[in-house]
C-alpha cells in the first residue's frame, strides 16, 4: 500500500507549492529555446517555469485533442493549430495582457492569419524552412562537384538515392512536410487537397524509399553532425544546428542547408494557450516575456531560426540575420509555400500513403 | 468471510486496472472519429437520462473492425509481429539458458552475486539502454569502429535501422525475463540424477537432453512467454532501432492513434492485439498452475 501514500504525499507537495509560487508549464520542441531564457523567465518573474519538449506535431495534437494535459503554453505548427482551434482545443488570447505584441512583423502576422484569422489565439514564435541538408564533401565524393544540393532533384530522383543510399539519408517522419514538397516536384499544386493529384506522388516515393536510411524527426541533428548521414530532408534550423555542432567539434564534417530552389514549404510555429490551461495568466506573462525583442533575438540566435518579431532584428547576430538560408531574400521569400490541413478522410488516406512509403506494406 | 475479502481484493484489482479500462477501449473502438475533445463520437451524455444512454448505444457499431478486415497493412503488421517475436524469444532461449544453467551450476556462494548481475540493468532506464545501442550499432558507431580497426571488416556494416537492431534490442532487453525463471528451475535440480545417470552409462549430453532439459521445461515455458508476450505489442525498440520497413502492430496503433487522431481505429487495433495475446496468456496461466499442482 505504498502508493497511495507516495501520491498522497506528492499532492500534499504539490499544494503546497502551489500556494507558495506560481507555476507555468510549457511544452515546446526539443533543440528550440536558448535555456539561459528559462532562467531569466523564472528570476524576473517569480513564476517557476517547467519546461517539456516534444519532437512531432502528432504527439502534441493527441495531448490537445485528449484534454487536461496540464500545458499552460503550447506550440504547435501552423497547420495543426488550425485543426486544433477548430476542435476547441486554445483559448483566445486576452491581448491586454500582451503589450509585447507591438514588436511582432505583420509580414509574418500575415501568413500566419491563415491558420488563425486575425491571429486571435496564437503569437508565432519561430517560423522556416522545410529543405535539404547536406554534409557536403560525402555528397560531392558521391555525385560530383555539381551535386544538386539545392534542387529536389538530389532527394526524388532515383538516379541521385541510388548513389546516396550508401551514405545514408534521412526524411522527415512527417507526410505534411514531404508530400507538398514531391508535388512542388512533379509540378503540382503543393497545397492540393485532391485525392488523385496526392496519390500521383506515390509512384515517385516508392521510387526513392529503398534508398532512404531512415524517416524520423528529430535524430537527423545529431547523424548530420557526426557524420552518420550525408543527407537529409529536414528542418532548416534544426540542419543549421547541426552544422554548428560539427563545427564546434571540428571533425571534419560540413553540413549545409539549402531550401529548394523548386520552392520550399514554409511553416510557423505558434505559441497558444490550451482552453484547459491550469494558469492562464502565468502563460501570458511567459508569452509577453518570448515576445520581448531581446529575448526572442537570444532564441533565434541560438536555434537558427527565424522570428515572427520584428523589433528583435536589432538584437539578431549577423550570422543569423544575414543568412539567406534562415531570413530568406525577398526572391526566395517570394518562392516559399504554405500548407493549409487535410480533412479527416484525406487525412486517412496520406497517412496510409506514408505507412506505404515506410513500410512498404 | 476472511476467505472472501482476501479472493476480493485481487479480483477488484484486477477489475479496476484490467476489466473497466479494456471496457473504455472497447467502447471507443465502436464510436466513430470526430474533430472535437475528444476526437471521437458519441459520449455519453448522462444529463439526457435514459434517452441519452439509448442514442449513445444505438450510435456504436463494428465498422472498425470491418475497416480492419480490409487493408492488408492491419494482417501483415500482426504477422510481423508475431514473426519478431517468436524469433527473439528463441534467440533469448539461445541465449538465455546457457547462463541460467552456467549461474544454477556456479559455486553456491557466487549465486547471489551472478543473480544481482542479471537484474542489475534494471537500475539504469530502459530508454536509455536502448539509446546507448544505438551509440553501438550505428554506422559510425563503436561497434563498427572497432572492427573496421582490427581489418575485421572493411565496409561499415549496416546493423542500425533493420530488423537485426531489433532482434538485438529485444534479445539484451527480455533476456532476465528468460533467464531468471530457467535458473530457478535448474537450480532445484537434484544433482543426484545426473550422478544416476552418469553411472548408467549415458553420456554427459545425453544426460542432459534425458534429464537437464525436461526439469527445466517449466522455466523455459516460463521464460518464453514473459519474452513474447510483451515482444509482440512492442514499440519503443523498433521505433528506436528499427527501420522504415519494420512493420510492427506497436507502431502501427501508434500511427492511428497519433498520426491519423483516429482513436477508434486505433483501439480497434488494441482490442485484436489483445485477443490474439489472450491465448498465449491463458496458456501460460495453464502451466503455472499445473507446476504448482505438480509442486504441491
Amino acid at each position: 500500500m505504498k502508493t497511495p501514500l507516495l501520491s498522497f504525499t506528492a499532492t500534499l507537495a504539490l499544494l503546497a507549492t502551489a500556494a507558495q509560487a506560481q507555476e507555468v508549464r510549457v511544452y515546446n520542441w526539443s533543440d528550440y529555446i536558448d535555456e539561459s531564457l528559462l532562467e531569466k523567465f523564472e528570476s524576473e518573474t517569480g513564476i517557476d517555469l517547467i519546461y517539456d519538449v516534444f519532437d512531432s506535431n502528432e504527439v502534441l495534437e493527441t495531448k490537445m485533442l485528449a484534454g487536461s494535459s496540464g500545458y499552460d503554453v503550447v506550440v504547435p505548427t501552423g497547420s495543426f493549430l488550425q485543426r486544433q482551434i477548430m476542435a476547441g482545443a486554445f483559448q483566445k488570447l486576452d491581448k491586454s495582457k500582451l503589450p509585447n505584441l507591438e514588436n511582432m512583423w505583420d509580414v509574418i502576422e500575415e501568413r500566419t492569419a491563415q491558420y488563425d484569422p486575425d491571429n486571435e489565439y496564437s503569437v508565432n514564435y519561430m517560423w522556416g524552412t522545410t529543405g535539404i541538408g547536406v554534409n557536403v564533401n560525402k555528397v560531392k565524393e558521391v555525385l560530383g562537384e555539381d551535386a544538386p544540393i539545392d534542387s529536389l532533384d538530389l532527394i526524388f530522383d532515383p538516379a541521385n538515392m541510388e548513389k546516396l543510399a550508401a551514405c545514408g539519408v534521412y526524411f522527415l517522419d512527417a507526410p505534411v512536410e514531404v508530400i507538398p514538397a514531391v508535388l512542388k516536384y512533379i509540378g503540382e499544386d503543393p497545397d492540393s487537397k485532391d485525392p488523385e493529384v496526392i496519390a500521383k506522388t506515390e509512384p515517385v516515393l516508392m521510387a526513392v524509399r529503398p534508398y532512404i536510411s531512415k524517416f524520423h524527426s528529430s535524430e537527423y541533428i545529431n547523424a548530420l553532425a557526426n557524420g552518420d548521414i550525408c543527407v537529409a530532408f529536414g528542418w532548416s534550423g534544426d540542419v543549421l544546428q547541426a552544422r554548428d555542432r560539427a563545427a564546434e567539434a571540428d571533425n571534419g564534417v560540413e553540413v549545409a542547408y539549402n531550401a529548394p530552389k523548386e520552392g520550399a514549404l514554409m511553416w510557423f510555429d505558434q505559441m497558444a494557450i490550451p482552453v484547459d490551461a491550469p494558469n492562464p495568466d502565468a502563460a501570458h506573462t511567459f508569452l509577453n516575456f518570448i515576445m520581448d525583442p531581446e529575448n526572442m533575438a537570444a532564441a533565434s540566435n541560438y536555434v537558427y531560426y527565424a522570428n515572427g518579431n520584428e523589433a528583435s532584428q536589432e538584437f539578431l547576430n549577423e550570422d543569423v540575420i544575414e543568412d539567406t538560408a534562415i531570413y530568406p531574400d525577398a526572391e526566395t521569400l517570394e518562392n516559399l509555400y504554405t500548407f493549409t490541413p487535410y480533412d479527416q478522410r484525406l487525412n486517412r488516406d496520406v497517412t496510409r500513403l506514408w505507412t506505404k512509403v515506410k513500410s512498404g506494406a | 468471510m476472511r476467505r472472501f475479502v482476501l479472493i476480493a481484493v485481487p479480483y477488484l484489482w484486477l477489475l479496476a486496472l484490467f476489466l473497466v479500462p479494456f471496457l473504455i477501449v472497447l467502447k471507443i473502438s465502436l464510436s466513430d472519429v470526430a474533430l472535437a475533445r475528444p476526437p471521437y463520437m458519441p459520449q455519453l451524455d448522462l444529463t439526457q437520462g435514459l434517452d441519452g444512454l439509448l442514442t449513445f448505444f444505438s450510435d456504436l457499431d463494428f465498422e472498425n473492425f470491418v475497416f480492419l478486415s480490409t487493408d492488408s497493412l492491419y494482417w501483415q503488421a500482426y504477422l510481423s509481429s508475431l514473426q519478431i517475436a517468436v524469433v527473439s524469444t528463441l534467440l533469448t532461449l539461445c541465449v538465455g539458458y546457457p547462463i541460467a544453467y552456467g549461474m544454477a551450476r556456479a559455486p553456491r556462494e557466487w549465486r547471489p552475486t551472478l543473480l544481482m548481475l542479471v537484474i542489475l540493468p534494471f537500475w539504469t532506464s530502459f530508454l536509455i539502454r536502448v539509446y546507448s545501442w544505438m551509440g553501438i550499432l550505428s554506422t559510425e558507431g563503436v561497434l563498427n569502429q572497432v572492427l573496421l580497426f582490427l581489418g575485421v571488416i572493411d565496409t561499415p556494416l549496416q546493423i542500425m535501422n533493420t530488423k537485426t537492431a531489433v532482434y538485438i534490442g529485444i534479445v539484451y532487453t527480455y533476456l532476465p525475463f528468460m533467464i531468471l525463471p530457467i535458473y530457478s528451475a535448474l537450480e532445484k535440480l537434484d544433482e543426484s540424477l545426473l550422478e544416476a545417470a552418469e553411472d548408467l552409462g549415458c553420456s554427459r549430453m545425453e544426460a542432459f537432453w534425458l534429464i537437464t532439459w525436461p526439469l527445466s521445461r517449466n522455466g523455459i515455458i516460463a521464460g518464453c512467454f514473459l519474452v513474447f508476450i510483451p515482444a509482440i505489442g512492442e514499440f519503443v525498440i523498433p521505433s528506436l532501432l528499427g527501420g522504415s520497413d519494420t512493420l510492427m502492430i506497436g507502431k502501427v496503433l501508434w500511427e492511428e492513434f497519433f498520426s491519423n487522431r483516429d482513436w477508434p481505429v486505433a483501439s480497434a487495433v488494441a482490442v485484436i492485439l489483445l485477443l490474439i495475446l489472450i491465448i498465449p496468456i491463458v496458456l501460460f496461466q495453464r502451466n503455472e498452475q499445473k507446476q504448482r499442482e505438480a509442486e504441491g
